[in-house]
Parts: structure tokens; sequence; C-alpha cells
């Protein structure tokens, strides 16, 4: 891939801003973990996440970086006065580093959803969950990846 | 948007059960990085946000960004108390919400 040239690349398509962020092409939007870390720092108004009580399933190499299934699950009760309200998920590779934000309530039963993301580039991916009672708990994984998101 | 929504959904529970829901819709989620082969910026289109009520009450909301893979797919879960309807909405960025709905009973 790195020996295409630029020009090349546009003909083939395969304009991906973040992809050529990671060649060293330039023109790259890439966010960059202070991005994330401020984004973080604003969900939890400025507390310190604990770790622990959240568990993070992402593949550890993801071939395609445009599908990679991610599974959150917080330990919580989902009882009326302490349950899960929010789970934010941050890739802080990605050309912007928020990817989901879920909100859950006592109905939910279970603070546990699974999506499907796409990753730029090889990076660590971050959640964040916030209880009712203000608690913040977080997880962290890396995944590497193959062939880059390219947004698409 | 031409195709429904697909869902998966149980049609019955036992009261206090904790069902396992599954949502799929068909969706480009163009995420405005993308440029076509005249160079330009192919602009954003994805579906923002994905809720899912129950009896009007909200279960679950996912308020997506540009980084969900295209057709959003979401597993998730809900403690049903009562027989009962679940509603389903995803929101584009033009502002076309698209809606669905399933019925469980308990049993």
């Amino acid at each position: 891939m790195a020996k295409l040239s630029r020009r090349e690349t546009l003909v083939l398509g395969a304009g991906c801003a973040a992809l050529t962020a990671v060649a060293g092409w330039g023109e790259g939007a890439q966010a960059g973990p202070r991005e994330a870390a401020d984004l973080i720092a604003k969900f939890t108004g400025g507390k310190t996440a604990q770790k622990g009580k959240v568990a993070l399933d992402l593949p550890e190499i993801a071939e395609n970086g445009s599908i990679v299934p991610l599974s959150v699950s917080v330990d919580a009760p989902m009882a009326a006065d302490n349950y899960v309200s929010e789970v934010l998920v941050m890739a802080e590779k990605n050309p912007a580093p928020e990817v989901v934000k879920f909100n859950f309530t006592p109905m939910s039963g279970k603070a546990e959803a699974s999506t499907r993301i796409r990753l730029a580039e090889s990076q660590t991916v971050t959640v964040v969950a916030k209880t009712s009672k203000g608690e913040f708990f977080t997880n962290q994984k890396l995944v590497k990846v193959t062939v880059g998101g390219c947004g698409g | 948007m031409a195709q429904a929504p697909r869902l998966k959904v149980p049609e019955q529970a036992k009261k206090g059960d904790i069902v396992e829901i599954k949502t799929l819709i068909l969706h480009v989620m163009e995420s405005g990085q993308r440029k076509d082969k005249d160079g330009k910026t192919i602009p954003r289109k994805i579906i923002n946000k994905f809720t899912c009520t129950f009896n009007g009450k909200p279960v679950f909301t996912a308020n997506m960004e540009p980084a969900i893979a295209a057709n959003p797919y979401f597993k998730f879960f809900a403690k049903v108390e009562e027989s009962g309807t679940f509603k389903f909405s995803w929101t584009d960025d033009d502002g076309t919400v698209t809606t669905a709905e399933r019925k469980i009973a308990i049993t």
C-alpha cells in the first residue's frame, strides 16, 4: 500500500483520509489520544473513572477495520436507584474519536450491548460507563487493525 | 432505506424475564471522510440515533457517530414485567425517521 503514489491511490478510489494519514501523506484529520481524553473528561465531568466492572469484548486482531464487533457489559444491578445510565465508546485514533454512546435504563435489565464499529488503524478502544449514582468505570482494549476502516 | 429493518424479538416471555433484542437496518453510514474519484469529499450521511421503548418507556438508546459500521446492528436487552409493544426508531442525518414495532406477550 505504501508504495502507491498519492495519485494512484486516489485513482484506485481508496481516498481514505485515515489511511493517508497513516502512510504519512498528511491531510488526515486524525484526532489522537488527547482529543479522546478531553472528550472522556467532559463525559465524566473531570472525575477519574475507576478500572473494573466493565467487560469489553473486541477482537485482538481485526482484519477489516470497517466492521469490528464490539460488546460492552457492565456489572451493575440495574435497579431503579442504582443502574448504568450511559456508556461511552472512544477510539482515540479514529478521525473523530467518539464512536457511540449507549443509554440504558432499569428497563434494560442488563447494561450490555453489542454493535459493529469502524477503526481507522490499530489503537486502544476505551469505554467509560456512568452509573445513576454518578460513579464512572472504565476499561480499555488494544485492537490491531490489518486494513483500516477508511470510514467506509 | 427501501428495506424494512430486521428485528429479532421474542414473542413471549415470562414476567420479569430479561429478553435479548437484535436489530439491523440497511444503511450506508457514509462517514464524511471518504472521497469520490474526483477527490471531493462525500458528505456525511449516517443514522445518528437509535431508540427502543417499551410501552412508551425508554429501554435503550444509541447515539451514533460515523464510526459505527454500515448497516448498524445492535444487540441489547430488556426486562419485561408486562405484555406490551416494543417500538424502535432510527433517525437519519437528513431527518428521516424509520420506525418498527414488535409485540411481546407475558405467559
